[in-house]
């Protein structure tokens, strides 16, 4: 069949079985939500310093709840050989990868978006700053999905790759952190945030067309 | 000419090692349409190494592989082969039938329609369940129905015969006997004599490879 016909079945045939294995698939926002809580209870009941930390510690959870969820986009694959099959598919493995990656961020990032403004108004983040919150959360959950699809196929065939994985990830998460949390920061003073918007706009398309290829050239070095 | 009719796969000077020990050396052999390759040797003598080197997921050390005179990368291989191995390569979260269908979306549509192949494998009536609920042998048949519903020429088995029963095995030997009298080819790896005696049966011993 079509090459988009084989991206849509990957698509839905993740997303169903992350329906079926919900209980895994929630941790990552249940991580985001509960770090983003535990904040005001151990800085204390300080409007202000919430208010200045908000940016920050939304985007650092949504990173680190990204993060947590990144070994389970190839793992069970790796494990169950459907990773094998997908490799000996006569479709590009970088269009399979991106049908993969693309479920996994329906699955992991979209709840995110879904539940930050919530969050947001928690921590007493000003109105003013929401649309570029939710904006930069557009932008740039996409991105933290594909960027660490390269790290996760990367270590997917050794035992305990957790660590390596987090530090091949985070030096090119930190880029997407620093200009989302900026973005919100500035927004929240009533700064224009273009320049920021545009740079993770920028990063998310190169990312979209130019992290594929390594992601599917890593996962047939580990299927090796 | 048609490319299906003349299909022929080619090893030619195959050699691997691995560790610093050589599995297997200056191996040739070459396989045509109705013809069955049974690789024998002994645990650890590269049976499954060179499966893997013909899947195309490690580089030999050496040594070629045509897919009908061209060199792999550039021919259909890809879309005329199907593996199934050591790990069966299906969900256990999704049904049979979703398990077939997602197969089939990968791959082009084979002989058989999903119904025929669950027929042929003694599922029929199992569509809907789990594949969690299934036993050992039930998806060892599953992952070996996902050979019928896919097009393919060459079919690579590596230990086929794991967990089935007599019956299973009687059955994945007619399904190969079939396969192989409409033109199909199989390589694969067996501790399990064949009675696949009025088939055209390559042997090759790796043990004697070196």
């Amino acid at each position: 069949m079509s090459l988009i016909h084989a991206f849509f079945a990957i698509v839905r045939r993740d997303l169903l079985l992350a329906f079926r294995r919900r209980a895994e698939a929630a941790n990552p926002l249940f991580f985001f939500v509960l770090v983003v809580t535990l904040f005001p209870l151990a800085v204390g009941a300080q409007p202000n310093l919430l208010q200045a930390m908000a940016p920050g510690v939304i985007w650092v959870s949504a990173l680190l709840a990204a993060l947590l969820s990144l070994d389970g986009l190839f793992r069970s694959d790796f494990e169950d050989g459907s990773l094998e099959q997908l490799l000996l598919s006569p479709h590009p493995l970088s269009v399979l990868v991106l049908g993969k990656v693309t479920s996994h961020w329906l699955v992991t990032g979209l709840p995110l978006l879904l539940v930050a403004p919530l969050l947001a108004v928690f921590l007493g983040l000003p109105e003013q700053a929401m649309p570029t919150l939710w904006l930069t959360l557009i932008l740039a959950t996409p991105l933290l999905s594909l960027i660490g699809a390269i790290g996760v196929a990367l270590t997917v065939g050794l035992r305990r790759g957790g660590m390596i994985l987090s530090l091949l990830v985070l030096p090119l998460y930190i880029p997407v952190l620093i200009f989302a949390s900026s973005a919100v920061d500035r927004a929240a003073s009533g700064l224009p945030v273009t320049a920021q918007i545009n740079i993770l706009l920028a990063m998310l398309l190169m990312a979209l067309v130019l992290t594929p290829l390594p992601t599917a050239a890593a996962l047939k070095m580990s299927v090796n | 000419m048609e490319y299906s009719h003349s299909a022929k796969l080619d090893i030619a000077e195959l050699s691997c090692s691995r560790d610093d020990r050589q599995l297997f050396s200056g191996l040739s052999f070459s396989l045509q349409r109705g013809q069955v390759l049974l690789l024998e040797g002994s645990n650890g003598s590269g049976k499954t190494t060179l499966l893997r080197i013909l899947c195309g997921f490690r580089p030999a050390d050496g040594g070629q592989i045509y897919w009908i005179g061209q060199p792999l990368a550039g021919s259909s291989y890809f879309a005329d082969m199907a593996y199934v191995g050591h790990a069966d390569g299906i969900k256990k979260e999704l049904t049979v039938l979703e398990n077939l269908r997602f197969a089939l979306a990968l791959s082009q549509p084979g002989h058989y329609s999903i119904e025929q192949a669950l027929q042929k494998v003694q599922l029929a009536g199992y569509d809907d369940n789990l594949v969690q609920t299934l036993s050992a042998g039930q998806k060892r048949r599953l992952s070996l129905a996902r050979l019928l519903v896919t097009h393919n020429i060459l079919w690579i088995l590596d230990e086929p015969f794991t967990s089935l029963d007599k019956q299973g095995i009687e059955l994945i030997e007619t399904l190969m006997d079939d396969h192989v009298k409409n033109g199909g080819m199989v390589i694969l790896t067996s501790h399990h004599d064949l009675s696949l005696s009025h088939l055209s049966l390559q042997r090759i011993h790796l043990d004697s490879c070196l």
